[in-house]
């Protein structure tokens, strides 16, 4: 058993070697440049790396199942909005406990991955069509709830998840870790992750092979919608409020987490392991930057070229290795 | 040199990382011949062609055309040497119209205002000139897949092109098409073409070809005339050894009814068709192509919403709504064409053998990879694929491996009935005389095979009964003792 997980690592290490070099590289650069000599390798901002980037990790387990799938999955960001602020509105306008609003968060991305499931499997629409649609409506669910000003919410219990502690670690880490093994165990360890990687490989041959195509594409959609609702929750809960403006962008980043952790957009194979590392190159980039003191205008454009340089190294690297 | 050839490869070497695809080889191919070019998958049939067009650069070796010596560094070069290749996999835009597909890149007209009726017209006339019957304002898509393949013909002849190369053109259009297609040919080589064709079927050699150069291993064996050999001869130069058996059937007395079926329906291409499958019985259905045959399997399979129809397996009438419901009545199917309904391309041959079994091994957030392996090193062996290793990628094998994993992944469901649609097809010779004798193996273990085949001889030689289908029926069934290649054509065209 000690070997078979010790072979696990070394699999892992020798799978994702690429970027995981990149990863390093960044943190020995952060740690020698003398502006960020002093603040990067410190334990504060380690947790704080890890929890700016729960609500990316969260996305990307889901994003990188939509994507082994074939698919592609839009309306994530825009249900980070929606469910904080209904979450931050059960508590303010409704009175309701915050548990309670935390798990109408949750049921609000589901209900939304369930939309888009339904969709793509009863039509022929294209994914990224119906998530594009999906992605408006929430939104725009999202702005007229809220008649575009956020719901402040400042208790205690609303702050837990997304700004709390447990002992000395940040509540958002540990749900990362949470999450993480949930969506490994799916993928390596269930029917279900092998028929993911059928469908997305070849969905007439899977429909062949006796798998219920439909059944596999809408549970991962929905799974990627309860992911978006988790990642609402602790988004509203560190910002202390429900913003119909949260999560703009926040589908990108975590499609750009997916390929630069080495799975392929033209689906049926890809990394779990690898998009953990893809989250973490985007987080400490962000992260680098900021403590560098790069103007976030320029941000934008070291980043696109990260991920442009990262994807690119990795294409290489399988294309030499013949797979 | 005696006799001038239009082309001349001459000691052409090419190797890939770790293997040496193209050894000295040399190939001579006349003004208005058909020259066949024989060979296993992976005799390096594909490379030779890849790289007379200019898609692969030789490392060593010689080209000449008209005993010029030529550079062929690239797929321009290629083209105006004159050399054009109809690929397998069709290259047509199928959302464009004929003409837009024969001019591609070369439009009449000026850069901003292409002449569309100009150009119509022109591709009109080339499609008559080779009494093809086709529109030249037809989107391609609309097009059966001979049609598409004369119209790259055509764009190939337009091209000017004076070697025309053929890579198994007729892998997956029905004998009428493949009579269009040899008549186009003929008239090509009249008018001095030299044409390389590449197919694995024996008996389009004869039909059509002067001569064949049979390669194995990466080298050529040697050059003859088809006339003057046998295709026993041809055979062992291909696979470099006598293969004594071609056909193994050992025919036993039939048990009793595994399978039987009435009136099946798909309300489209499948529309009455009954017939009966006893136990150890191996039945073939033969039928040109759109007669049905795959439908009706297809909907027997759980594959057709609109199935109507009962099906019977072993006296007990069962209701089969999807292939789980198939599988779990013991009935298992491989499909026709394997990169589309079969293959997972990008994962490995392990992946590929155990993807119907999964609860074999994974149960409870466990997958016990011990026994994964297992069960596939078990179909490696059975079916003696050749692959490097379980973790290699199904992309990287032949066809013929990649079928018998196929064949494999469905046998690991320990079917009663197994059917097989087209299982020999794009398979070479080798492969194709191994999973004849797997068939034999499994009726005489108790298995009963329903196969689907296009090829007469196959057909005739594996079966015990021989039902033929047309236009979605069951038009007659014969019996292996009796039955002859005659008797099938017109029962086919009934």
């Amino acid at each position: 058993m000690a070997s078979r997980f010790g072979n696990g690592v070394v699999k892992y290490f020798k799978d994702n070697i690429g970027i995981i070099i990149a990863l390093l590289a960044m943190c020995i650069f952060l740690v020698i440049f003398p502006t960020t000599r002093t603040t990067f390798l410190t334990p504060n901002n380690m947790f704080n790396i890890l929890r700016q980037n729960a609500s990316n990790l969260f996305l990307a387990t889901g994003m990188t199942m939509v994507i082994i799938l074939g698919g592609i999955e839009l309306s994530v960001g825009s249900v980070i909005a929606l469910s904080g602020c209904v979450a931050a509105g059960c508590v303010v306008n409704l009175g309701l406990p915050e548990v309670v609003g935390f798990l109408a968060a949750i049921l609000v991305g589901a209900l939304v991955g369930m939309f888009n499931g339904l969709i793509i499997c009863k039509t022929d629409i294209p994914p990224f069509i119906v998530t594009l649609a999906s992605m408006n409506i929430a939104k725009g669910i999202a702005l007229v709830y809220t008649q575009g000003a956020p719901i402040r919410c400042m208790t205690d219990a609303f702050k837990f998840p997304g700004a709390g502690y447990v002992g000395p670690v940040p509540t958002p880490v540990i749900l990362m870790v949470i999450v993480f093994i949930i969506a490994a165990l799916i993928i390596n360890r269930t029917q279900l992750g092998r028929h993911i990687y059928a469908v997305g490989g070849n969905a007439q041959a899977a429909q062949f092979s006796g798998i219920n195509v439909s059944k596999v594409k809408f549970i991962v959609y929905t799974y990627t919608g309860i992911m978006a609702g988790i990642a609402g929750m602790v988004t509203a809960s560190r910002l202390y409020s429900g913003q119909p403006t949260a999560g703009d962008g926040a589908e990108m980043d975590a499609i750009a987490a997916v390929v630069v952790g080495g799975t392929s957009m033209s689906g049926g194979s890809g990394r779990l392991g690898g998009t953990l590392i893809g989250v973490l190159i985007i987080g400490v980039l962000n992260n680098g930057l900021n403590l560098m003191g790069v103007d976030s205008n320029w941000q934008y454009i070291v980043k696109g070229l990260v991920i442009l340089l990262a994807v690119y190294v990795d294409f290489i690297r399988n294309k030499k290795a013949g797979r | 040199m005696s006799e001038q050839y239009l082309l001349e490869m001459k000691g052409i070497s090419k190797s890939f990382p770790g293997v040496k695809a193209l050894q000295d080889v040399s190939l001579q191919l006349k003004a208005g011949e058909v020259h066949a070019l024989l060979g296993e998958n992976g005799a390096g049939k594909s490379t030779l062609i890849k790289v007379l067009g200019g898609i692969y650069h030789a490392e060593k070796g010689e080209i000449y055309i008209e005993g010029k010596k030529v550079e062929i560094d690239g797929v321009v070069a290629a083209r105006h040497a004159g050399i054009s290749i109809v690929h397998q996999e069709l290259v047509l835009v199928p959302y464009m119209t004929v003409a837009e597909n024969i001019f591609l890149g070369r439009e009449p007209g000026n850069k901003m205002n292409i002449n569309r009726r100009q150009m119509s017209v022109e591709a009109q006339k080339l499609l008559d000139t080779y009494e093809m019957n086709i529109n030249a304002d037809t989107l391609v898509e609309k097009l059966t897949i001979a049609q598409q393949q004369m119209v790259e013909i055509v764009k190939a002849i337009s091209l000017n092109a004076k070697i025309l190369v053929m890579d198994e053109p007729t892998s997956s259009i029905s004998d009428k098409e493949v009579g269009f297609l040899f008549e186009t040919m003929r008239s090509l080589v009249k008018k001095g073409v030299g044409i390389i064709y590449i197919s694995h079927k024996m008996s389009e050699l004869e039909e059509i070809c002067d001569r064949v150069t049979v390669m194995r291993d990466g080298q050529t064996v040697g050059t003859k005339v088809v006339k003057e050999t046998s295709t026993d001869d041809l055979i062992a130069m291909m696979v470099g050894r006598e293969l004594t058996n071609y056909y193994t059937r050992d025919y036993l007395e039939p048990g009793e009814v595994v399978l039987k079926c009435e009136h099946i329906s798909d309300g489209k291409m499948a529309k009455d068709a009954s017939f009966e499958l006893h136990k150890g019985e191996i039945i073939g259905f033969a039928g040109l192509v759109g007669a049905g045959r795959s439908e009706t399997m297809k909907a027997i399979f759980g594959l057709a919403p609109h199935m109507t129809g009962d099906v019977y397996v072993e006296g007990k009438k069962v209701t089969i709504k999807s292939p789980i419901d198939a599988l779990k009545y013991g009935i298992a199917l491989v499909p026709e064409s394997r990169k589309e309904e079969g293959l997972y391309l990008v994962q490995s041959v392990k992946f590929n053998t155990t993807i119907e079994i999964l609860g074999q091994f994974i149960s409870k957030l466990r997958v016990n990879s011990k026994k994964e392996e297992e069960i596939t090193q078990k179909y490696i062996e059975m079916m003696n694929t050749k692959t490097p290793s379980q973790e290699q990628v199904i992309r990287n094998l032949s066809g013929g491996n990649q079928q018998k994993v196929m064949i494999g992944r469905w046998l690991a469901t320990d079917p009663k009935i197994l059917i097989l649609d087209e299982p020999t097809r794009g398979v070479d010779v080798g492969a194709k005389a191994e999973i004849y004798a797997i068939m034999n193996e499994l009726v005489k273990n108790g298995m009963s095979i329903i196969m689907i085949s296009s090829e007469l001889p196959e057909i005739i030689n594996m079966s015990d009964r021989i039902y033929v289908m047309n236009d979605g029926r069951v038009t007659g069934c014969l019996d292996h003792e009796s039955v002859t290649q005659e008797s099938i054509m017109q029962l086919a065209a009934k």
